[in-house]
C-alpha cells in the first residue's frame, strides 16, 4: 500500500481506497469516514442474526472497534464493506453463543432441510413499485415477515439480498456450506413470498396504486 | 395448467432461487423460459419472487435507530484509538478562540449568522429541532426530511446526515414532515442552540467528514 504521499498523488485511487491506505498507516481520525456509508448495513447484519435493536447497535459499535483495530490486516483484493460485514457476522454469533440465546421463531417450518418447499400462494402478480417503501407501514411489514422468518433462512436472506454479499461470502460468513446458503436462500424467498403475499389479502399494499382486482404477488 | 414444458412445476420452484440470481445453465434456463411462458402459477411463484428480492434489497428496507452514528463516533474516540480533533486541536483552540471572542466582543455575541447560508431564502431555519435526529438530504434540494418522506426530491442523490449536520449545511426543514419544529419556528433562537451544542461537543467527527 503507498505512503500518504502517495495516496493523495494517486488520482486512480478511490477515495475509500485513499481513506484504507491513510488509516492503515494511522490516520485512525479518518476511520469514521471510512465506514460511515456502511453503518446501516453492519446494523441490519447484526440485528438479523440478535433480533434486539440495543444488542444489535452494540454489536456493531464492537465490530467497527475490533475493524479499526485489525486495520493493517485488510487486504486490498476484498471488498471492504465484505470485510466489515463479515467481523460483525462472527461478533454477532459470537454474542449470542455467549449468551445461550434460544430464539424461538414465528413461523412453522418442521420440514427438513432438504425437502422441498412448496408455494402456497398463486395470487394474480404485479411489480410492486420501489416507491412503496416510501411509507412506513410498508416497511414495517416487510420486516414483520422477516422477523417471522426462522433464524437460518434470516440470516442467509439478509446477508446475501439486503447485505448483497454473494453466496460464497455468505458461505464463509456464517460456517456453512454453499449447498446450504442456496437452500436455505430458495426457502427464504419463497416463504416472504408467501407471506406478503397473504398480506396483501389484509389489505397491506391497498393504498398502492395497483389496477383493482390485480395483486402484487 | 397447459404445460408443454419439459420440466414440471416442482422442479421449476426447486430452482427459482438460482433462476433469480442468473445461477443456471442455458440449457435449465431455456426449460423454464418455456415453462414460465404456458404456467401462470410458476409466473406468480417468478414474479412474487422478485418482488422479495427488489423491495428487500433497497437500502430504505435498513433504517438505523436516531443517533446512531453520533453513538458511534463518541465510542471509537473514548476506545482511545481514535483522537478526537477536539483533544487534538484543543490546546492551541481555546486561546485563539478566547481571542476572537475578545475581539469580536458585542458584535459576535449578537450574530445570528449560521455556518452555511440557508438554501431557500424564504425558509425558517425551524425551532427545536433534535440536533443528532437522522434525517435525509437530496442534491439540488433546500429542504431535510425524516427518512421515508414522500416529498424527498432527487431520490438517487439522496443522503443520510445528523439535522445539525444538515442545517449547518444550509438545509431547512421540510414543511410537511418537520412541520411541528416550524410552528413556533423563531430562526436564531434554534440556530444559536445548534451552534452553542457544536461548541461545546468539540465537534469531534467535523474533521472526518
Amino acid at each position: 500500500m503507498a505512503e500518504r504521499n502517495d495516496v493523495l498523488s494517486n488520482p486512480a485511487m478511490s477515495r475509500e481506497e485513499e481513506l484504507i491506505s491513510q488509516v492503515q498507516h494511522g490516520h485512525n481520525e479518518l476511520f469514521y469516514e471510512l465506514v460511515r456509508p456502511y453503518e446501516r448495513r453492519v446494523y441490519a447484519a447484526a440485528l438479523a442474526i440478535l433480533r434486539n435493536e440495543s444488542d444489535a447497535e452494540d454489536i456493531a459499535q464492537e465490530a467497527m472497534l475490533k475493524a479499526l483495530a485489525n486495520m493493517r490486516q485488510f487486504r486490498a483484493e476484498a471488498r471492504f464493506s465484505t470485510w466489515l460485514i463479515q467481523i460483525t457476522v462472527n461478533e454477532a454469533l459470537m454474542r449470542r453463543r455467549r449468551e445461550h440465546k434460544a430464539i424461538m421463531e414465528g413461523i412453522d417450518d418442521h420440514r427438513d432441510e432438504e425437502g422441498e418447499y412448496v408455494p402456497r400462494d398463486f395470487a394474480d402478480w404485479r411489480e410492486i413499485p420501489s416507491e412503496a417503501l416510501e411509507r412506513k407501514e410498508v416497511r414495517q411489514k416487510l420486516a414483520q415477515a422477516l422477523a417471522a422468518l426462522d433464524r437460518k433462512y434470516r440470516e442467509v436472506f439478509v446477508l446475501r439480498d439486503m447485505e448483497q454479499l454473494n453466496i460464497q461470502e455468505t458461505a464463509e460468513a456464517l460456517g456453512i456450506s454453499i449447498a446450504s446458503v442456496k437452500t436455505r436462500l430458495l426457502r427464504a424467498r419463497l416463504m416472504l413470498r408467501d407471506l406478503l403475499a397473504g398480506g396483501w389479502e389484509k389489505g397491506w399494499f391497498s393504498r398502492l396504486p395497483f389496477e383493482k382486482g390485480t395483486k402484487p404477488w | 395448467m397447459v404445460n408443454q414444458s419439459p420440466i414440471n412445476c416442482e422442479q421449476v420452484w426447486r430452482e427459482i432461487s438460482n433462476y433469480v440470481e442468473g445461477d443456471l445453465d442455458a440449457g435449465l434456463r431455456t426449460a423454464m423460459d418455456v415453462h414460465f411462458r404456458s404456467c401462470p402459477r410458476c409466473k406468480s411463484v417468478l414474479e412474487g419472487t422478485r418482488n422479495v428480492v427488489r423491495l428487500y434489497g433497497d437500502e430504505r428496507m435498513i433504517e438505523v435507530p436516531a443517533g446512531f452514528g453520533q453513538r458511534l463516533k463518541r465510542r471509537l474516540t473514548r476506545s482511545g484509538r481514535v483522537r478526537s480533533n477536539w483533544a487534538t486541536w484543543s490546546s492551541w483552540m481555546i486561546p485563539v478562540a478566547a481571542m476572537l471572542l475578545m475581539a469580536g466582543g458585542l458584535r459576535m455575541a449578537s450574530s445570528r449568522t449560521i455556518a452555511h447560508p440557508l438554501l431557500s431564502a424564504h425558509a425558517q431555519p425551524g425551532h427545536g429541532v433534535p440536533a443528532e435526529m437522522v434525517v435525509v438530504v437530496s442534491t439540488g434540494a433546500k429542504e431535510f426530511h425524516a427518512p421515508g418522506c414522500p416529498f424527498i426530491h432527487n431520490k438517487d442523490k439522496e443522503r443520510t446526515l445528523t439535522a445539525k449536520e444538515a442545517q449547518r449545511e444550509g438545509y431547512v426543514p421540510c414543511v410537511r414532515c418537520m412541520r411541528k419544529y416550524l410552528q413556533t419556528a423563531d430562526a436564531r433562537v434554534g440556530v444559536q442552540e445548534l451552534e452553542s451544542e457544536a461548541h461545546a461537543e468539540g465537534e469531534d467527527g467535523e474533521g472526518a467528514r
